[in-house]
């Protein structure tokens, strides 16, 4: 398959991607290639120009930065998953990075292009926004910070204007104690997300104090499960309790479920429960 | 509009204009006839097209050619050394982890890259390091059988003050 004809800049800062942006209206920019080259080659998009950004040192790598994990936003998901930092200060990032595709596709795929992609299959939306991460973005009217809550506004549409260039995405570190997970009931061809959940867990004298969960995969836009955090506050993070928690997912969910040849929405809605539990079991069990 | 790459591919420098939408893995097959890299799916999914990018296992069908300019590219041509072949290439071959062989090259990258990061993985660690290629005909247990003998004689090696 053959991508239609683009024209090829690659730049050496953020400035210049800027500013080709602005002189190419309708161009894209190109990280690690592994959502846009597939979309260029079935021929759903047709940019005039590809902005090669995937050469800039400045956007890559993971920094601890006092309470704050700040990730270039073409650190790749290898990268991700192979990271001392991120185990230590959001595990929840680095398991899921390491369950995306394959070994092939996260030498390539970055975090940056994953998350401005926002394809609702994806798995590091789901857990930013559980993680209550930020995305640093530099526009044709300078910098600015959005909250992961306003980043992902729909299937595949995030805060992103056209002249925007997302540089980094940081989160706050893991509080001492807090646990940490995802689980994800992978697609057994593709390895995208079916259903993809992740879940924080804090315990103060044997009840749970805090709970963050998101699910994604199965809605077009992740979300939050603010029934499931309240259920949890004040019971026992184990057994029953997640259990009962975990059930009231379907309320979380809203009615706009994705379906599809190999999993319908009611079916996914009927399982949803399932990870939510297993997300919240493997944080409890790793809270320490 | 035509962009100049020069791409090293198996220690040899192959400098060319290329159309930028010009995939990684026709660059290679197109160029000096190095038709080992396979094209099964053409959609990221087989890892028919995998080669090592700078070291590192990429799937090729789904990278451009101007992304690996200034790269070093090997491909299952360059992986014998002095016309000794890989322990991957003795081990898929003692091991019977081919049939037909169109996914072998794919799958030995694969391999390659999974001992790269892992050198004594498990069964099920093979397995899933395998996970993006796609093999119609071995059933997989004899490609399994081929990754742990390979890994056994590397480690070996490396024990011994070989190369590895
Ligand atoms: C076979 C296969 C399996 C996969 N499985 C999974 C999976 O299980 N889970 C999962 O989450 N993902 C999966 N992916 C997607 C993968 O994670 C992609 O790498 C990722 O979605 C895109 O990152 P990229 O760097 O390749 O971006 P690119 O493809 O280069 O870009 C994607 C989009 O983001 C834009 N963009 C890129 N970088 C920036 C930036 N810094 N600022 C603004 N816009 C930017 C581009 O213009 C483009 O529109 C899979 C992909 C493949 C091919
Ligand atoms: S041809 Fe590249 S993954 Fe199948
Ligand atoms: S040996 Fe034939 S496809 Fe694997």
């Amino acid at each position: 398959m053959f991508a239609p004809r683009f024209g090829y800049h690659r730049v050496s800062s953020v400035a210049e991607a800027g500013a080709l942006l602005r002189e190419h209206p309708g161009a894209k920019l190109l990280a690690g290639g592994h959502s846009l080259i597939p979309v260029l080659k079935l021929r759903l998009a047709e940019p005039p120009a590809l902005i090669d950004i995937g050469r800039l040192a400045e956007l890559k790598g993971i920094s601890v930065e006092g309470e704050a994990v700040r990730i270039g936003a073409l650190t790749t998901h290898a990268e991700l998953a192979a990271s001392a930092d991120l185990e230590e200060h959001a595990p929840a990032l680095a398991e899921a990075a390491g369950m995306i595709g394959d070994p092939a596709v996260r030498n390539r795929g970055t975090i940056g292009g994953n998350v401005a992609h926002a394809d609702p299959a994806s798995d590091l939306p789901t857990v930013l926004l559980a993680l209550d991460a930020s995305f640093e973005i530099v526009g044709a009217d300078g910098e600015r910070t959005v909250a992961a809550a306003d980043f992902f506004q729909g299937m595949m549409a995030t805060a992103l204007g056209d002249d925007d260039l997302l540089t980094a995405v940081v989160l706050p570190a893991r509080p001492p104690g807090q646990g940490q997970a995802y689980a994800k009931f992978a697609h057994p061809a593709s390895r995208y997300a079916v259903i993809g959940v992740a879940a924080t867990l804090e315990v103060n004298d044997g009840v749970c104090s805090a709970a963050a969960v998101a699910a994604g995969g199965l809605v077009p836009v992740p979300t939050r499960a603010p029934s499931v955090e309240q259920a949890l506050v004040g019971e026992p993070a184990a057994g029953d309790a997640i259990a009962t928690a975990a059930s009231q997912i379907g309320t979380d969910l809203g009615d706009d479920l994705i379906g599809d040849l190999f999993a319908s929405a009611e079916y996914r809605k009927a399982v949803a429960g399932v990870y939510v539990q297993q997300a919240l079991a493997t944080a409890a069990e790793r809270i320490g | 509009m035509k962009v100049p790459v020069s791409i090293q591919i198996n220690g040899r420098l192959y400098e060319s204009e290329v159309e930028p939408r010009k995939l990684l893995v026709h660059f290679i097959r197109d160029l000096d006839n190095l038709t080992g890299t396979k094209v099964g799916c053409d959609t990221s999914q087989c890892g028919a097209c995998t080669v090592l990018l700078d070291g590192v296992a990429v799937k090729s069908c789904t990278c451009l050619a101007v992304q690996a300019d200034g790269a070093e590219v090997t491909t299952i041509e360059g992986l014998a050394q002095n016309g000794e072949l890989h322990p991957l290439q003795e081990a898929f071959w003692n091991k019977h982890g081919l049939q037909c062989g169109f996914c072998t090259p794919g799958m030995i990258f694969a391999s390659h890259e999974l001992l790269r990061t892992n050198p004594d993985p498990t069964d099920e660690e093979i397995r899933h390091g395998l996970e993006g290629n796609l093999c119609r005909c071995t059933g997989y247990q004899n490609i399994v059988r081929s990754v742990r003998e390979a890994a056994d004689i590397m480690n070996a090696d490396t024990q011994d003050g070989g190369e590895g």
